[in-house]
């Protein structure tokens, strides 16, 4: 398609814009974290003498290692967890006769939508008076619990088209249904699962709400409930605060960009079935 | 025209052979119907650690909401006191309003501007600029909330980058502490949604665009249609499926919204910036009103399912 140049251009200027529109405010906080500490920045202007140090100096005075070693805790804790329990019960819902299997599957859609504000206030009394209140339990069991709802709904999805005919030929080969399933189904749905470990990840990753009212010492939660509290400690220092940002966006924004096509392909994928 | 012998003879046919078909699928389906309880192996743990971490606590939340509790000592029989309050109660009023408010911001502008992002990039040739924008779009989508809360508040500050882009073009005058301006701060919080939910629209639209088949587009060309026509008889029909999953996810984060706001501006000035996510947080955990805290929370959940359920019978329909 040929198309004018003015209307070429002014369609360039618009995208240009849009772009702008999400990186400028990441660029701000980059441009801000390098400014002297004490000074007082401009909203974006490089500084003649960028000061990298601000970022271990953010790094210390919140103590990242401490939180990201929990962050990784959690996650650990979460995401194989959940993907596993995700992984059988959306097989099961999609290939087996599951007594009351299609009540289950609604059950599970209802928490699509459910909000966590409206569990938090119960949650936090059942967490105390199961002792878990402050450890990181107290943020991976309930994570499993909420994450669950996608991971079945995205896991049947996906099994639901899964061949029939190969499920047939494992069993005339002797397979059992377990067999079935971990040697030829999980391979085979590898594109759907390690979509959705990624979900998972970012997921618990960036979850705010439940460490924050769940685990009162900061340096247990996650890095996104620990900024918070960083914010508290050091709202008036905005150098070491947009350095902060930047270090719990970081990782956030690697495992995006280096998995950014499947995944996005993959969200697409489930979000129109 | 069933009248006509050999219509009648092709439809004997068709009911004799769909028949037999009912037969075999009812066979089949009574075969297939035996309950298989061990698959139910294979359900329960998922299904164990959601019923007692998400559906218990949301029955424990509709049973709070009738007491009257402080969390340490005896709760006490409320009746509907804590449910008739969500509507007297002016900032509880002004929560809930203002959740509204946000629909606006994170379903309405997103899915406009989305839309024209989309075909944009759709117009653009294949390579690194349309790759290029759409990743930029989408990259507030993947950063935590909390980050992109603390972001805008800096943009928003007196020497923040808004106030410095109004100075370079020639608005100094309009410049403001944003987030605590009484008129301004809502919509201030309104844009970090439009920031954050922009990228998941335009990425969502732009591979529903791809589905669409490329020959009505050259039905409506050669019916004369300009793009503007084409775009309103072809482009938006074919993205209805695309559009009610924006409009679902996107409401449900404005409705829900506790993070950006709870870092930005916790509610204020005032209770201009209320939300019932951030209400809820600070009934429960700091003014020990849990009763109150639940039937907000509750009323909360019952509005997002009543507004999203009907929104899904538009996804079938096609």
């Amino acid at each position: 398609m040929i198309s004018p140049v003015s209307e070429r251009v002014s369609r360039a200027v618009i995208l240009v814009a849009l772009a702008l529109f999400g990186v400028v405010p990441l660029l701000s906080l980059l441009s801000t974290a390098l400014t002297p500490q004490g000074s007082l920045p401009q909203g974006l202007a490089w500084p003649t003498d960028p000061q990298w140090q601000n970022f271990a100096a953010a790094w210390n005075a919140a103590n990242f290692l401490a939180l990201l070693e929990s962050s990784c805790l959690i996650v650990l804790g979460v995401v194989p967890i959940s993907l596993a329990m995700a992984a059988l019960a959306g097989y099961a819902l999609a290939q087996f006769r599951v007594p009351g299997g299609s009540a289950i599957y609604i059950l599970f859609l209802i928490g699509l939508t459910l909000p966590a504000e409206s569990l938090i206030t119960p949650l936090y009394y059942d967490i105390q008076s199961l002792g878990l209140l402050g450890s990181r339990l107290a943020v991976v069991i309930p994570e499993i619990a909420l994450l669950m709802p996608f991971g079945v709904f995205w896991m049947r999805a996906h099994f639901s088209n899964s061949e029939v005919a190969l499920t047939e030929a494992a069993t005339i080969d002797g397979a059992s249904r377990w067999q079935t399933f971990t040697r030829i189904h999980l391979p085979l749905a590898t594109p759907a699962w390690s979509a959705l470990a990624i979900l998972y990840f970012l997921a618990t990753w960036n979850q705010y709400l439940l460490p924050l009212v769940l685990i009162s010492d900061p340096s247990k939660r996650t890095m996104a409930g620990g900024l918070g509290a960083f914010q508290g400690q050091y709202g008036d220092n905005i150098q070491l605060l947009c350095a902060g940002s930047l270090i719990i966006i970081g990782p956030s924004l690697i495992v995006f960009l280096i998995f950014q096509r499947s995944f996005v392909r993959a969200l697409l994928a489930g979000a129109v079935k | 025209m069933l009248s006509r012998p050999v219509d009648r003879h092709y439809s004997t046919a068709v009911s004799n052979f769909t028949g037999r078909m009912r037969i075999v699928s009812a066979q089949s389906r009574i075969r297939r119907r035996r309950a298989d309880w061990r698959a139910l192996i294979w359900v329960l743990p998922a299904l164990a650690v959601y019923a007692a971490f998400v559906l218990f606590p949301l029955l424990q939340s509709v049973q709070y909401s009738f007491y009257n509790w402080d969390g340490i000592g005896v709760a006490t029989w409320a009746g509907l006191s804590n449910w008739e309050s969500l509507f007297t109660n002016p900032e509880l009023l002004q929560a809930i309003g203002n959740a509204f408010v946000l629909i606006v911001f994170y379903t309405v502008v997103p899915i406009f501007l989305g839309l024209i992002a989309a075909a944009l990039i759709r117009q653009v040739r294949p390579g690194p600029f349309g790759t290029i924008t759409r990743v930029a779009l989408f990259v507030p989508q993947v950063i935590p909330l909390v980050a992109a809360g603390i972001a805008w508040s800096w943009l928003y500050s007196q020497t923040g980058l808004v106030n410095q882009f109004l100075g370079w073009i020639g608005l100094g005058g309009a410049t403001r502490a944003w987030l605590g301006d009484f008129t301004f701060a809502l919509p201030a919080v309104g844009v970090i949604g439009i920031w954050v939910m922009l990228g998941f629209c335009t990425v969502l639209l732009l591979s529903g665009m791809g589905r669409i088949d490329p020959s009505l587009y050259e039905a409506a060309r050669l019916d004369g249609a300009g793009s503007f026509a084409e775009f309103f008889a072809v482009t938006l029909p074919g993205l209805r499926q695309e559009i009610v999953v924006c409009v679902t996810f996107t409401m449900i984060a404005a409705l829900t919204s506790f993070d950006i706001i709870q870092v930005s501006t916790q509610g204020g000035p005032g209770y201009q910036t209320l939300v019932p996510g951030v209400a809820v947080y600070r009934l429960a955990f700091l003014d020990q009103h849990l009763g109150q805290a639940s039937a907000l929370a509750i009323f909360l959940t019952l509005l997002v399912l009543a507004i999203i359920i009907p929104i899904q019978r538009l996804r079938r329909v096609r």
